[in-house]
């Protein structure tokens, strides 16, 4: 008994690697479900959307990239989808050069299903450098740091962004976070302009933003794939993190498991030395 | 089964798998996806760089605009210029004046940053009542639980980072109270870790699976 435990807590990575991979793998192939509650954090943020009136503009930061993407995109896309299915406006813009193109084949993506037109229903500004520079100068004038959109059309030419100057006219903003830069939106942003927050972030940094959350000064926060989960069920569209929220119950099991095993595999071969 | 015929999806689980292989051990094909990433991110970042930041902002600008908006744009140029000293080694030192000015705009967006949109809010915020009259008694007992717990978390936390004054007797106590707080939100952030690195995974079997080998 003592020699089994021993080996089951020296099991080589590459075995668990190879279980967990399987662990997830079967999950999604089998379409296995499990039903969760949304968190209240996430309600509230997809009732402040709910809550405003057509034609109101959220401004989507995307501060993350590829490696982050599994989680975001989907958080991305279904608040997309409700700020289109809501005839709000979206603005995006952001502050990873290698995610931004991420951003905008998810917006170019959920607006066609939605039939929106560019320049009327969504607009795609890019990316500038110094993001506080950025960020507080779209306190001032949007103009002054985005003159143009991406594709160099002035902001005057197209009809969304005539009424929208500064922090004034974007009644939420979004920003999609994997690193730092969502506490510079609440320094920047919030605390200068109070400007109303939303974010959204990878599970890694989701503990770090709670105290803005708790002190008020995000409205709302959605954590990781279960937060993006949690959105998608709330906008009735279950889509590939709802998928992966199963793969990830059945991993936590396992990870709690296999520490568990460790733990006695460690104890017990202490005991026979 | 319905497999891509993309190529595109084929070069993405190529690399997918080729990063994944690291698992097992580092071999030629991590070495390749390795180097593709990184050469390919270097070229995207600089491309970007050019097309929203130095041609719009510099370029253009200098091109376009008028009077002092036109004349000011000579001043960042030059700091460009003096950070590309870096790599002459007689005039190296040029390239100090445009690093001091970048830490110096850094630190004062820095510090006011951190005050007026951190440190003040967040000790604003642990001004609590001890006692929070709910809808209930039940409600009562759990908001004010609450508030005592956040307000003992952060002063003992505080007084767990206090060096000033050795950690004996009441200080000791206080700090071990402290330093339990922390190790809680250190296991928060763990399980939160764990759930980030499984979501990645996931995301790139989700690829597998449904994108390029069309089974779910």
């Amino acid at each position: 008994m003592r020699d089994f435990l021993r080996k089951a807590g020296n099991i080589d990575r590459r075995v668990i690697y190879l279980i967990i991979f399987l662990a997830v793998a079967l999950t999604i192939l089998f379409k296995i479900r499990f039903k969760s509650t949304p968190l209240p954090e996430v309600k509230r943020s997809y009732e402040i959307i709910n809550s405003l009136p057509a034609g109101s503009v959220v401004m989507f930061s995307i501060d993350y990239d590829a490696s982050s993407m599994p989680e975001l995109d989907p958080m991305l896309r279904a608040m997309l989808r409700h700020c289109f299915e809501k005839n709000l406006k979206v603005i995006m813009l952001g502050h990873w050069p290698l995610g931004l193109p991420l951003g905008q084949i998810a917006l170019e993506d959920v607006a066609r299903q939605y039939h929106k037109k560019y320049g009327v229903d969504y607009v795609f500004l890019g990316y500038r450098p110094g993001l506080q520079a950025v960020m507080l100068n779209l306190g001032k004038e949007i103009r002054s740091v985005f003159s143009t959109d991406y594709r160099g059309t002035p902001l005057d030419s197209l009809p969304m962004m005539r009424g929208v100057h500064n922090y004034n006219d974007i009644a939420i903003l979004v920003g999609l976070e994997a690193g730092s830069v969502g506490d510079m939106w609440v320094q920047f942003a919030n605390a200068r302009f109070n400007q109303k927050i939303i974010l959204g972030s990878t599970a890694v940094i989701t503990p770090d933003l709670y105290p803005y959350l708790q002190a008020g000064q995000i409205v709302g926060l959605i954590g990781g794939l279960r937060g993006a989960s949690d959105y998608e069920e709330l906008v009735n569209h279950p889509a590939i993190a709802s998928a992966g929220m199963a793969s990830q119950t059945v991993v936590h099991v396992l990870i709690i498991l296999l520490i568990l095993l460790g733990n006695i595999g460690y104890f017990a071969t202490r005991r026979g030395k | 089964m319905n497999i891509s015929f993309n190529p595109w999806v084929w070069v993405a689980a190529f690399l997918t798998l080729s990063m994944m292989s690291f698992l097992y051990k580092d071999n030629i094909f991590y070495k390749i996806g390795e180097h593709i990433y990184v050469g390919s991110s270097a070229a995207f970042m600089l491309i970007y760089l050019w097309y929203f930041d130095v041609k719009p902002k510099l370029v253009d600008g200098f091109m376009y605009n008028t009077g002092i908006n036109k004349w000011i744009l000579i001043i960042p140029a030059l700091l460009s210029l003096f950070m590309l000293m870096r790599f002459i080694r007689p005039v190296a030192w040029i390239s100090r004046w445009a690093i001091a000015f970048t830490v110096g705009m850094g630190s004062g967006l820095g510090i006011t940053g951190l005050l007026q949109g951190f440190l003040v809010p967040q000790i604003k915020a642990t001004f609590l009542p001890l006692y929070v009259h709910g809808s209930n008694t039940l409600m009562s007992i759990y908001l004010s639980l609450n508030n005592i717990l956040m307000v003992i978390g952060t002063l003992s936390a505080i007084v767990y980072f206090y060096f000033s004054k050795e950690h004996t007797g009441p200080v000791k106590k206080i700090s071990q109270v402290g330093i339990t707080f922390i190790m809680v939100a250190f296991g928060a952030s763990f399980g939160y870790t764990v759930m980030a690195r499984i979501s990645l995974l996931i995301g790139r079997v989700y690829f597998l699976l449904h994108n390029w080998l069309g089974l779910v």
